[in-house]
């Protein structure tokens, strides 16, 4: 034990962790909250009945969806300096990529939160003389939204779980910064990789926990 | 409503992908100008090294890179801008080393290069300024001291290293179990993931300097390889330059006192400097 908290006093070895949890947390949230916005907006497209839009949407999805988060970081990072000579930030790349991703999965959540809702719904408002409008305000969305809430809540500890991916793109996130450590402490103690690691595992812990519990606050909630 | 939701939608999109193409268009092109006083004029040279491969490249516990490629690094910056603080760190991967030069993210790569004929194809590398070639460690209990032992047994290498194109090429009977970081290779190998580990052997004398349980049963094979800084292909006005500073460096026995400032400490005295450190650019 006294092996392993000599390897976080050591240095800023605490304080760059912690500048590796506030990266990871800056980048998730800020595409937790592009990847809602964009998503609602992509995923009213996709229940649209015009079939261009159907098929650009699917296309979108499906594209993502079969991309691994290495090679859309390499597509968007590395290709455009490579043939264009246009370069980004790579903490910008990471927030477009992942906000990519995240739209793609957020509005396949809104599709099915809102294709989900019974037919029947819908016309019953219609019936007792509330406008389409007045329909979706009062009836459709609240409903949606609940619905959404696990799905949103499951993408974005996804996506604080995705993060280390950025390594390739040379960003320092929380992982690499433990790989860092362990690396020069691990030489001389072999215990290194398991508390350093163990550590990183209870950060994690610390930044998904909060957002599951609010997830469930907000589901016994709405039950009542 | 959903109709003008949809509108909205349609716009909202519309609107954020013409600005993130208006943005791309506003990025500067890269200029035509000399690439040396390119940097002079940024004020800094972009050199991407290793963020956790001591003894090469590393970042120590204040944050501060260190190791044989960086001392090499400060150095080149002190020589070009005349201050060694001119320069810009950036941390490479195995996996992105020749990413960062191709799309211009770093000016040159002091990442423990090995050079190989198929990686010349694709950059450019300078004068050597370290010599390697392959280490085999193992467990002292269970040492491996012939690649004969490894018949269908269970290596660990790194993606992208010579270890593992070595292995691939010339001994496909060895199953290959391939790792990312290096970490995670010397914890397979602790784990007994593998019978052995394959890595330049600069490597493992460091590693089994600190881990007593294990030994290099190989302490070389393959060929006898170098490492040398790497530019972008086609950038020869770097790439003479860096070659005409390890010749003038190696006149004063610059890459030995590197040696003593970084590698001596790990590797302890059982090695002999002769064995990894080039001077002058001229492998012997």
């Amino acid at each position: 034990m006294e092996s392993a908290i000599s390897i976080f006093l050591e240095g800023r070895n605490l304080a760059r962790l912690m500048e590796g949890v506030w990266i990871t947390l800056k980048i998730s949230a800020a595409s937790v909250l592009l990847s809602v916005v964009f998503g609602l907006l992509v995923g009213l497209l996709m229940i649209s009945r015009k079939p261009a839009l159907q098929a650009a949407t699917r296309f979108y999805l499906e594209a993502i969806r079969v991309m691994p988060i290495l090679v859309l970081l390499y597509m968007f990072y590395y290709l455009p300096d490579k043939n264009w000579g246009l370069h980004f930030e790579a903490q910008t790349v990471a927030i477009g990529v992942f906000t990519l991703w995240g739209t793609a999965e957020m509005a396949d959540l809104v599709r099915g939160a809102l294709t989900s809702m019974p037919a029947h719904q819908r016309e019953s408002g219609r019936a007792i003389g509330l406008t389409e409008g007045q329909v979706n305000r009062y009836i459709i969305i609240p409903q949606a939204v609940r619905r959404l809430i696990p799905g949103v809540i499951n993408l974005t500890t996804r996506m604080i779980k995705t993060t280390p991916f950025i390594y390739f793109i040379s960003v320092p996130e929380l992982l690499k910064v433990g790989q860092q450590i362990v690396e020069i402490s691990g030489m001389k103690n072999n215990m290194a990789s398991f508390w350093v690691y163990g550590f990183i595992f209870f950060l994690y812990f610390l930044m998904c926990y909060p957002i599951s519990c609010f997830s469930a606050y907000l589901e016994k909630k709405w039950q009542n | 409503m959903i109709k003008s939701m949809k509108q909205m939608a349609v716009i909202t999109l519309a609107l954020a992908l013409g600005l993130a193409l208006g943005l791309a268009w506003a990025a500067p092109a890269a200029l035509a100008a000399g690439e040396l006083d390119k940097i002079k004029a940024a004020g800094k040279i972009r050199i991407g090294v290793y963020s956790d491969k001591p003894p090469f490249g590393y970042v120590d516990a204040n944050g501060v890179n260190q190791g044989y490629d960086v001392y090499l690094a400060k150095r080149l910056a002190k020589d070009l801008l005349g201050d060694e603080s001119k320069v810009e760190f950036v941390l490479v991967e195995a996996a992105n080393r020749m990413e960062v030069l191709e799309s211009n993210k770093v000016d040159l790569v002091l990442a423990n290069f090995t050079v190989t004929a198929d990686r010349a194809k694709q950059v450019d590398f300078c004068k050597p300024y370290m010599k390697v070639a392959l280490g085999v460690v193992s467990p002292a209990k269970a040492p491996i001291t012939d690649v004969a032992q490894l018949k269908g047994q269970t290596l660990i290498v790194n993606k992208g290293t010579t270890a593992e194109i070595y292995f691939a090429k010339n001994h496909p009977e060895v199953t290959l179990s391939k790792y990312d970081q290096n970490t995670e290779a010397f914890n397979a190998l602790r784990d007994g993931r593998g019978v052995a580990l394959a890595h330049d052997n600069t490597l493992v004398f460091a590693w089994i300097n600190e881990n007593p349980g294990f030994v290099a049963g190989i302490d070389f094979l393959g060929d006898l390889d170098s490492i040398a800084p790497a530019v972008k292909k086609g950038n020869n006005e770097l790439l003479e330059w860096v070659n005409n500073e390890i010749v003038t460096l190696g006149q004063e026995n610059f890459f030995h006192k590197d040696y003593e400032a970084t590698l001596r400490p790990v590797y302890g005295d059982t090695i002999d400097p002769e064995t990894v450190v080039i001077e002058g650019g001229v492998l012997k």
